[in-house]
């Protein structure tokens, strides 16, 4: 009997762990900077190249930084749930590594839902906002600190479930604090 | 006779051509890396050793060397500035894990959440090494113990007999 014990115990232990591993999700890499602040950017904004769309003028309120492009095809898909957040929340977009016209051209396709929108030619403030999978969105407290991201398109439930929730949680500290 | 000739210069042709079309692929396939200059070789190392180490978060199996993705050549030309800036090995690579975790490095540092990682193949090791002694030292204690016992069965038996016999 003792025998087979042991075995067993271990096969049992490897398909417990196994069968875990299947369930992570290797695309999803931790953001290193959560509960950190948003890197400092300046940036022409995308509909009047002479006017610039800092960090430091967004803080003070709660803001969502929404990272996408014309040439990405998940961004559309994306479009009308991030469209639901207009109105609810400062909505930010940083067109990432795209054409001008391309992109004003995309907005005006699909509606623009953004207040504001940076334009990000050279993907450098991508860089420093650890972009590596564009649509990208960030939450960010009127501290100006990072407090969640999300990568890939947000669907539906993510937006009920989790953006909508947090933006409402923080929005509500902003205004008692 | 001749005809066998031929077939074998035929495929010693063949070999020949398809070695030298292979040579003309591999030309290919490096000529699509872009050529970078520094001022001088410790500069060129520490760029060839920072783009092995890092990883390319898009195609997460490849670094930033082999990956001809957007980002892995948005991240090498980072790497490049920051080097002709006078950054050193640590400064580069503080830089990425401040923006992309841990997870940009294809050597794991050794900390509380890889402790595991680091030390688990020592530790099965060593396990799987001490039960087999320990199993054979049990068993050939047992095994020598036990025939033993059977000796001194088998002699008692024997003497029982012969002075059985004798008797």
């Amino acid at each position: 009997m003792n025998r087979f014990i042991w075995p067993l115990v271990i096969f049992v232990a490897v398909s417990v762990l196994l069968w875990k591993g299947l369930a992570l999700n290797p695309r999803e890499i931790p953001s290193a900077l959560i509960d950190k602040p948003a890197p400092k950017f300046s940036l022409a904004t995308l509909h009047q190249p002479d006017i610039e769309v800092t960090r430091d003028s967004l803080s003070g309120r709660v803001w969502v930084l929404n990272v996408w492009a014309s040439w990405c095809v998940a961004c559309l898909h994306e479009h009308p749930i991030i469209s639901q957040l207009a109105g609810e929340v400062y909505l930010v977009g940083l067109n990432y590594k795209d054409g001008r016209e391309d992109a004003l051209n995309w907005l005006g396709r699909n509606g623009n839902p953004y207040d504001t929108s940076g334009f990000d030619q050279l993907g450098d403030v991508g860089i420093d906002y650890g972009v590596y999978g564009v649509p990208e969105t960030f939450v960010i407290d009127q501290n100006g600190n990072i407090r969640y991201k999300h990568i890939g398109p947000v669907t539906q439930s993510d937006l009920d479930e989790k953006l909508k929730p947090i933006i409402a949680a923080l929005q509500a500290t902003a205004k008692t604090g | 006779m001749e005809k066998r000739y031929t077939t074998e210069i035929s495929a010693k042709m063949i070999l020949i051509v398809s070695v030298v079309l292979m040579c003309t692929l591999i030309n290919v396939a490096y000529s699509k890396v872009e050529i970078v200059q520094f001022e001088n070789a410790d500069q060129q190392t520490l760029y060839k050793r920072l783009i092995n180490e890092l990883r390319c978060l898009v195609c997460q199996n490849q670094n930033l060397a082999d990956s001809n993705a957007d980002l892995a050549i948005d991240l090498r030309k980072k790497v490049r500035v920051l080097i002709n800036d006078g950054k050193t090995y640590d400064d580069v690579v503080e830089f990425m894990v401040s923006r992309y975790g841990e997870f940009v490095m294809y050597r794991p540092p050794f900390n509380r959440s890889t402790i595991f990682l680091w030390l688990s193949p020592a530790v099965l090791l060593i396990s799987v090494f001490s039960i087999v002694v320990w199993r054979k030292r049990s068993s050939s204690r047992t095994s020598t113990s036990n025939s033993a016992e059977f000796d001194r069965e088998r002699h008692e038996k024997v003497r029982a007999l012969l002075q059985a016999h004798d008797d």
